[in-house]
């Protein structure tokens, strides 16, 4: 069990942005100490968002599933908006069946369209108010 | 019973074989509901000695009443054959019944000449019993075979009716045919996540142009195929609400929430093309510019 309390999910910093990949199983330990790792790591480097890659995550219950949304709603509050990529078919049918529609999460396919995504977001912001207004 | 544990109707199908076979055979060469058009004499011989010789065994190895005996698991066998051969020949089940109850002629008059007159009804009765009970053996297996049938074409039904389309580079079609229920709900959405997860598609649209009635259920089956997309990250369109269905949906207060619907295909593919980034433009206009 030491090497379990040990073990934890790297949180990679690219730029303004936080890269996390899970590629283990997720337990409620680890879930949890993502969470902690996470904010900490948005607050120590004022990331302007999150990729949290779930593309070998096969297995989800209800738990890592509101964590979830948990991490995108914390992140919001600390100005970081996230995207889920990756998520299995199996995986999002399961989500939905428990009820859990991740409403406040952004989803893309891939790595590469959660970045673009995330990209565009962080453009749209630095624009201000007044820019937004001549998209109408 | 116990009155039928010995019976003299082995020894008289060993005996006269071949008598009762052309007899047999000769019957039902005259019964038009053999369709002589769809089965040759030489078949119909082959199946009826075939039948026969099982018969005798299965009657020496064990008594005539006993027939869930393994014993007479060959005779079974042999008819579940034939009845299956001629389930898809297009026999009626009466026809095919009616080629075992047949025998009885042949049997009986067998019986009479050979059987003394105290033992003869119970073996009569026996043989009846027999027949019968193999004539109805034909009758469940022809139902059986075609349970299967539409079995398999309910399955097929369903693959038919689930196919997803590639509209566009990055832009699939679902159009949906038939009603939505449970089972064909979880098929639609692993096919539609399935096929997104292989074209990389970003934008999905479900067109339920073919789907009768849309009551609470069906809405809240497209609504969980809408989210499980959603949760890939792919954009998904209801589009062929037709003005009914749309009365519908708002009368029993089903809230679709932040899909979006069109009301036709057209337009759930321009409203996707745009989201891609794209325009479609006649030849003329891109002339003129």
């Amino acid at each position: 069990m030491a090497t379990a309390s040990a073990e934890r999910i790297p949180i990679l910093r690219m730029g303004e942005f936080l890269l996390v990949s899970i590629q283990v199983d997720m337990h409620d330990r680890l879930a949890l100490r993502l969470q902690d790792d996470l904010t900490e790591g948005i607050t120590a480097s004022s990331a302007r968002g999150v990729l949290i890659d779930i593309s070998s995550l096969e297995v989800v219950d209800s738990f890592i599933g509101r964590m979830l949304a948990n991490i995108a709603a914390m992140s919001r509050i600390l100005d970081a908006e996230t995207v889920v990529v990756g998520m299995q078919p199996a995986v999002a049918i399961t989500l939905v069946e428990l009820g859990l529609s991740l409403s406040g999460v952004r989803t893309a396919l891939n790595v590469e369209r959660g970045m673009e995504l995330l990209r565009a977001s962080v453009a749209r912001a630095e624009r201000g108010p007044t820019v937004a207004r001549d998209e109408d | 019973m116990g009155l039928a544990t010995r019976t003299r109707i082995p020894e008289i199908l060993r005996e006269h074989r071949d008598e009762l076979i052309n007899e047999w055979t000769t019957d039902l060469a005259a019964d038009r509901s053999q369709r002589p058009d769809l089965i040759t004499p030489q078949e119909t011989r082959q199946q009826a000695s075939e039948f026969v010789s099982l018969l005798a065994d299965a009657l020496e190895r064990t008594g005539p009443s006993d027939r869930m005996n393994g014993a007479w698991v060959p005779v079974r066998q042999h008819l579940e054959s034939i009845t299956r051969s001629r389930v898809q020949q297009g026999f009626t089940p009466s026809a095919v019944a009616s080629f075992v109850l047949s025998f009885k002629r042949p049997l009986f008059e067998k019986l009479r000449s050979r059987v003394g007159a105290d033992e003869l009804a119970n073996e009569l009765w026996s043989a009846t019993l027999l027949l019968d009970d193999l004539g109805l053996w034909t009758t469940e297996i022809y139902q059986k075979s075609r349970e299967e049938i539409i079995s398999r074409q309910q399955q097929e039904m369903l693959e038919l009716s689930t196919p997803v389309v590639k509209l566009w580079d990055g832009i699939l079609g679902l159009p949906m045919i038939g009603t939505l229920d449970s089972a064909r709900t979880q098929v639609v959405m692993e096919t539609l996540l399935q096929r997104i997860v292989e074209t990389g598609s970003q934008i999905a649209i479900i067109d339920i142009t073919g789907v009768p009635t849309v009551d609470t259920l069906v809405a809240q089956h497209l609504l969980k195929t809408v989210a499980a997309a959603h949760l890939m990250g792919t954009e998904v369109i209801i589009s062929g609400v037709r003005p009914q269905i749309a009365q519908t949906i708002v009368h029993l207060g089903v809230d679709l929430g932040q899909v979006i619907t069109k009301a036709s295909l057209a337009d759930a593919f321009a409203l996707a093309l745009q989201r891609s980034g794209l325009t479609v433009v006649s030849r003329d206009q891109k002339a003129r510019t």
